[in-house]
């Protein structure tokens, strides 16, 4: 089975994040970077699915700035077999992401393409979901769950109250969620391994897309909490804030 | 040696195991403490990992790192509970060193893999009841039998006893001789007949590694099992202890610093008078004393590792790193308790846990007693020479 899988570097979630001088991007002086959680996953069911066929191809593709190869050589450390680095500075929108994605993976012969469901940096669930657009394959997006028995494959889906269960043929592309496995940590042999794999760099030149981000803010500081009284003697006061202040009932 | 790995490579690897440690180790040493037992998914975890062969060469399916590649590591797998590093710490250190230096093709070939990828555990044998840090005192013998020795006597505080499969084992094969010349090293298997491995020990602290007496009863070996040349035991063990001293000295950094911090969380979560503990000068001195001295520890190890890599005798800067971070790693211990104050004395209390498991080091591979007439007679043999 041949197998690729998208990767996206981003700012740890942990990470204090301060807004750049621009007003319209992150500072990324200090900030520590790892692959996107979501993605890892995929790595994850790319890996494993390859082992359980016992034959195949993984292949891990990337775009962004060249220091992304730090993070795709955590996903040849995990066992992934070789990476292609689309090679493009900034950070263009969703569409043009999906649209060289597309131009790359579509020529590979991939019977299966993985993605995690959003990278966390911008949640904006699209680039997997565009890639099967422009490649004209089926999609099962945000999977918790996934089995592929010869070229059927079934998943499934958390939906409001319930699961949902999907079928469809290979070829397919897969955003996953989690649930759908535990990611392993690379073996220290897996990293020193990782070095000697074939790691392609490919520049690519992309359009200036449709979507501008103009400002970025962080959240509103957490205001102090207010203690109105105790016991039951409270509750009329509570009542009265929650309705007349927070407006929640 | 010289350096195996690029810096890049070596600081994932760093990464990787700072991140095993806090998702993997660190939730499970309460549970770890409580039922005396390291969950087999861990121990799973750890060979998969590969850190049964941090020391061992490549050829051998390890990873080949050298000392300072290698106490990196401990520094930092050895944030979470002593006892995990427990489990692999003779099979990268007195374990198969002694057969990877003094050993032949065959033993290296019939064990050194399997120590490396953690499918057999080593356990090294040298104390007994009446020899401790007067090693040479041993009195286990070896009588020459045809192709065989018959083994006899019992070996005490055995680390991995319980759950070794090769115990190597100081013996002596020339009764005339007195001290350490009359004694040799050999590797037992443990299916042969005569071995015998007791009820494991309760302990003060590291709940989940396990030790315990290793006892030989007319245990008949071939004369295969024999590392090296017979009298040579001694020589096999004292080498392979410079390096150990430095492994726990690294040991002793890494739980010092995992202390540190978390005396330094609690000292901020915790209010009294109406601001943070850490706020007041008397904490802040604690904090500051225990960082400056495990910074200190931290820069002895990493230049006697560095020292040892360029093929210096190292036994010196081996045992005043092992004396002082051990000694430090506990007065670190104690600080962080006393920041804790009633809290830290509650065994739900990672800092009492960890005050149990860190008070060995000042007694294992040679107490600090021992350490200091090593230094001083070093000093005034080199005088004096």
């Amino acid at each position: 089975m041949k197998i690729a899988v998208c990767l996206k570097r981003v700012p740890d979630t942990t990470t204090k994040i301060v807004v750049a001088g621009d007003g319209k991007s992150i500072d990324e002086t200090g900030v520590k970077f790892v692959p996107n959680p979501y993605d890892e996953y995929a790595i994850e069911a790319a890996i494993a699915f390859k082992e359980k066929a016992g034959a195949g191809e993984t292949v891990v593709y990337s775009l962004g700035a060249d220091v992304a190869q730090e993070t795709m050589r955590t996903a040849l450390a995990m066992g992934i077999d070789r990476g292609v680095l689309l090679q493009s500075p900034g950070s263009p929108d969703g569409f043009e992401v999906a649209k060289a994605l597309a131009t790359e993976i579509g020529t590979g012969g991939f019977d299966l393409v993985l993605f995690g469901k959003m990278a966390v940096d911008d949640y904006n669930h699209q680039v997997g979901i565009m890639v099967a657009e422009l490649l004209e394959l089926p999609c099962i997006s945000a999977v918790s769950a996934l089995t592929i028995d010869g070229s059927a494959v079934t998943a499934e889906r958390e939906v409001e109250g319930g699961v949902e269960v999907v079928t469809c043929q290979l070829p397919v592309v897969i955003t996953a969620d989690k649930g759908i496995n535990t990611p392993r940590l690379p073996s220290l042999k897996g990293i020193m391994a990782a070095k000697k794999k074939p790691l392609e760099l490919k520049p690519v030149t992309l359009g200036p897309g449709g979507v501008t981000v103009t400002a970025l803010a962080l959240p509103p500081e957490r205001q102090a909490g207010k203690i109105v009284g105790e016991g039951p003697d409270a509750v009329p006061a509570l009542v009265q804030l929650l309705r007349n202040e927070a407006k929640v009932i | 040696m010289t350096a195996t790995l690029d810096p890049e490579t070596l600081a994932e690897l760093l990464q990787t195991i700072r991140r095993f440690v806090t998702e993997r180790l660190i939730p499970a040493e309460q549970q770890v403490d409580r039922e005396d037992r390291i969950p087999e998914d861990i121990l799973r975890d750890l060979q998969a990992m590969g850190l049964y062969g941090i020391t061992i060469p490549t050829g051998y399916g390890g990873l080949g790192l050298n000392a300072e590649e290698s106490v990196q590591v401990f520094f930092e797998l050895c944030r979470a509970a002593p006892a995990f590093r427990s489990v692999i710490g003779i099979n990268n250190g007195l374990g198969s060193s002694s057969i990877l230096s003094d050993g032949n093709d065959d033993q290296r070939n019939r064990y050194i893999r399997r120590l490396a990828s953690g499918d057999l555990v080593a356990a090294f044998c040298l104390t007994e009841p009446d020899s401790g840090s007067d090693a040479g005192a041993l009195t286990t013998t070896a009588r020459r039998d045809g192709d065989h020795y018959i083994l006899n006597g019992t070996k005490r505080y055995i680390t991995n006893a319980p759950q070794a499969g090769i115990f190597i084992v100081m013996a002596r094969t020339d009764p005339a001789q007195a001290g350490a010349a009359g004694v040799s090293a050999f590797i037992v298997e443990r299916e042969t007949p005569g071995l015998s491995v007791a009820r494991p020990d309760r302990k003060m602290g590291q709940k989940g590694a396990h030790l315990a007496d290793v006892i030989f009863e007319d245990c008949r070996i071939p004369a295969s099992a024999l590392i090296g040349r017979e009298g040579q035991g001694f020589k096999v063990a004292m080498r392979a202890l410079d390096r150990g001293r430095i492994h726990i000295a690294a040991m002793c950094v890494g739980i010092s610093e995992r202390l540190i911090d978390e005396g330094l969380t609690y000292a901020l979560d915790r209010p009294q008078f109406g601001k943070p503990i850490a706020e007041y000068q008397l904490v802040q001195a604690m904090l500051a004393d225990s960082k400056a001295e495990a910074y200190a520890a931290r820069c002895m190890v990493l230049d006697a590792a560095r020292r040892l890599d360029r093929g210096e005798r190292v036994s010196v800067e081996a045992s005043c790193s092992k004396m002082f971070a051990s000694e430090m790693c506990c007065r670190v211990a104690d600080r962080v308790v006393q920041i804790h104050g009633g809290a830290g004395y509650i065994s739900e209390c990672a800092a009492e846990r960890l005050y149990r498991d860190v008070r060995v080091f000042r007694l294992y591979e040679g107490t600090t007693q021992i350490q200091q007439l090593i230094i001083a007679k070093a000093m005034i043999t080199a005088r004096r020479a």
